[in-house]
C-alpha cells in the first residue's frame, strides 16, 4: 500500500490484511516492553492543519511504538498563519528529509492533492480531511466491532451479516462516510439515520440504506449503533430547529437506550457532546465500546504506519 | 531451471528425529525447554520436534510456541515485505531454554530479527538454534546449534522446503542451473 486516502479505496482483501495486521500490533501492548523496532531510522511527519487531540495523539502514539522520529505541525502559530500554502509546507518539510506525511486538513482532498500531484514523493496518510474520509477512524471502528463479535477468532474475518446504524449528523460527518464505505466493503448493511436536513442530497453514490425515524431503526436491533457528533464548527445554517430538539429526535437519550437491545453496541468517534447525541448512561455502559475505539485506534494506525512505509503488497 | 530433490520425507523425519534427541542430550531432558518456531515452516517443523521429545521421553510436555519476527528484520525498507504473523509465546520465557526451529538457515539475518524479539520479550536462560538446512552464505557471525542437513548452495540457486501441513508434501528440493 504506498498512500492511505479514503476508505472506499480499500479492498475487502486489502482491509481485512490491515485489521488482521492491527491484531498483531495489539498483541505487542501486553508486552512489557510494548516498543517495536520496525520503523527506526524513520521520520514522519505529522500535519494538522485542523484542531483534532485524540487522532494526532494517537498517530503520534502509534508512530513512536514503532520506533519513528516523529514531527508534530500544527497549522496554528505556523507559517500557514503568514499564508503558506499546502504545497509550500510539505514541500519545505518533506525537504527536511521526511519518509512519510500524515495529513489533517480542513479542506476535502487536501491529502489527494498532496499524494498525487507529484509535489512530494513519499506516503501520505489522510488523518482527516473536511467533510470527506477519515479512513483511519472507519479502520478502528471495523476493528472494534470485529473484535466485539468475533472476539479471539477476529482473524481473516470480514463482518458479513452484522448491522450498523450509523446516527446524527451525516453530512458533515468524514467519520460517517469512511464508515459508510468500509463496513459495506467488508459485508456489513449499514444505514445512515438523521434528519432530512443532514442527509446527503445525491444518495445514489452511497452503498447504504437511509431513514429519518431512530426509534424505528432501533426496534430492529441493530448489531451496532454509531452516534456521530453534532459538528457545530461546520454548521452554518439551521439544519435543526434547535439542540434539544435534536436530541429528543435522533440523540441516544437515556429512554431509547433503555428500550433499546442490550445487545447493540453503541459506538462514538469522539468527542462527545454528553447530552446531545448521546446520554451519559449509554456512553460509559458496558455495551459502549467508545474508549476500546480509543485504545484500538493506536493499533490500527501502527499496521497503517508500517503498511505504507514497508510498501507491504499484501497490505 | 532444473530442480532436484534433497532430502524426500523419511530423509527430513529422520534429520528431525535426531535433532529432537540432540536438544535433550544437550538440555539433560526436556526440563525448562521452550520450542518457537519461525513463520511459516519453522513452525510445523517446531510443533514436529515437539511431538518426537515427547515420545522419546514419556510424559514431558514442551510447550511450542510462535516467534514472528516481521517487526523486527533490517530489510524493511528495501524489500516488500511479507505480512506480520501473531507470535504466541506458550509460557513465560525467563530462564528458559529457549529453541528456535527454522526451515532454511542462509545470510542469519532472520535468526538476528528473532533474538531481537526474544529480548523484547523476556530473558530466557539460553538460546538455541535449530534448522532443517544449512545452506552457507551468512552474512553474520549466527550459526546453527542443531541442522538438519548441511547443504553447499551457489547464491544463484534456491533451496525450497514443502511440507505436508503447507504445501501437501514433504521434501527439500534445490532450484536453479547446475
Amino acid at each position: 500500500m504506498r498512500h492511505l486516502l479514503s476508505a472506499a479505496d480499500l479492498s475487502r482483501e486489502t482491509a481485512i490484511a490491515l485489521l488482521d495486521s492491527a491484531e498483531v500490533m495489539a498483541e505487542t501492548a501486553d508486552r512489557p516492553h510494548k516498543k517495536l523496532p520496525a520503523l527506526r531510522g524513520r521520520t514522519i511527519v505529522n500535519l494538522f492543519f485542523e484542531d483534532s487531540t485524540r487522532t494526532r495523539i494517537s498517530f503520534e502514539a502509534a508512530q513512536k511504538r514503532l520506533s519513528a522520529d516523529v514531527i508534530n505541525f500544527a497549522a496554528k502559530g505556523s507559517s500557514v498563519s503568514k499564508g503558506e500554502s499546502l504545497k509550500d509546507t510539505a514541500q519545505t518539510l518533506t525537504a527536511m528529509g521526511v519518509d512519510a506525511v500524515v495529513i489533517r486538513h480542513g479542506s476535502s482532498g487536501a491529502p489527494h492533492l498532496l499524494a498525487n500531484r507529484g509535489w512530494i514523493d513519499v506516503p501520505v496518510v489522510n488523518a482527516g480531511d473536511g467533510t470527506h474520509e477519515h479512513p483511519t477512524q472507519a479502520l478502528l471502528d471495523a476493528f472494534t466491532l470485529r473484535r466485539r463479535v468475533y472476539g479471539h477468532d477476529s482473524r481473516c474475518r470480514g463482518l458479513d451479516g452484522l448491522r450498523v446504524a450509523i446516527v446524527g449528523d451525516v453530512s458533515h460527518s468524514r467519520v460517517a462516510r469512511s464508515n459508510a464505505w468500509l463496513l459495506t466493503t467488508l459485508g456489513a448493511t449499514v444505514t445512515l439515520v438523521g434528519p432530512p436536513t443532514l442527509l446527503p442530497h445525491d444518495r445514489s453514490a452511497f452503498p447504504v440504506n437511509f431513514a429519518t425515524n431512530l426509534d424505528d431503526v432501533l426496534r430492529e436491533s441493530p448489531d451496532a449503533v454509531m452516534m456521530l457528533r453534532i459538528q457545530k464548527e461546520r454548521m452554518h445554517s439551521a439544519f435543526f430547529p434547535n439542540e434539544r430538539e435534536f436530541g429528543l429526535t435522533w440523540g441516544l437519550t437515556a429512554e431509547r437506550f433503555a428500550a433499546m437491545s442490550p445487545h447493540t453496541l453503541v459506538m462514538h468517534p469522539g468527542p462527545m457532546n454528553r447530552g446531545l447525541e448521546i446520554c451519559s448512561v449509554a456512553a460509559d455502559s458496558p455495551q459502549s465500546t467508545i474508549l476500546d475505539q480509543v485504545a484500538n485506534g493506536v493499533f490500527v494506525r501502527m499496521a497503517v504506519m508500517f503498511a505504507v512505509l514497508t510498501g507491504n503488497e499484501d497490505v | 531451471m532444473t530442480a532436484r530433490t534433497l532430502l524426500q520425507a523419511a530423509d527430513i523425519q529422520r534429520a528431525l528425529t535426531r535433532i529432537a534427541h540432540e536438544i535433550l542430550e544437550s538440555n539433560r531432558g526436556a526440563g525448562d525447554l521452550v520450542i518457537l518456531g519461525i513463520p511459516t515452516r519453522g513452525v510445523f517443523l517446531a510443533q514436529r520436534i515437539a511431538g518426537i521429545i515427547s515420545n522419546i521421553e514419556p510424559g514431558s510436555q514442551v510447550p511450542v510456541g510462535v516467534l514472528d519476527v516481521t517487526m523486527y528484520r533490517d530489510d524493511l525498507s528495501d524489500n516488500p515485505t511479507r505480512s506480520t504473523s501473531p507470535s504466541h509465546l506458550p509460557v513465560n520465557i525467563d530462564g528458559a531454554t529457549v529453541v528456535l526451529v527454522d526451515d532454511v538457515l542462509y545470510s542469519g539475518r532472520t535468526v538476528r530479527a528473532a533474538l531481537d524479539a526474544l529480548t523484547d520479550m523476556g530473558r530466557p536462560a539460553v538460546v538455541r538454534l535449530a534448522v532443517l538446512v544449512d545452506r552457507g552464505h551468512r552474512e553474520l557471525p549466527i550459526r546453527a546449534d542443531y541442522v538438519g542437513k548441511n547443504l553447499p548452495t551457489s547464491h544463484s540457486e534456491r533451496i525450497n522446503v514443502r511440507l505436508v501441513e503447507t504445501d501437501g508434501d514433504d521434501l527439500v528440493e534445490i532450484v536453479g542451473e547446475r
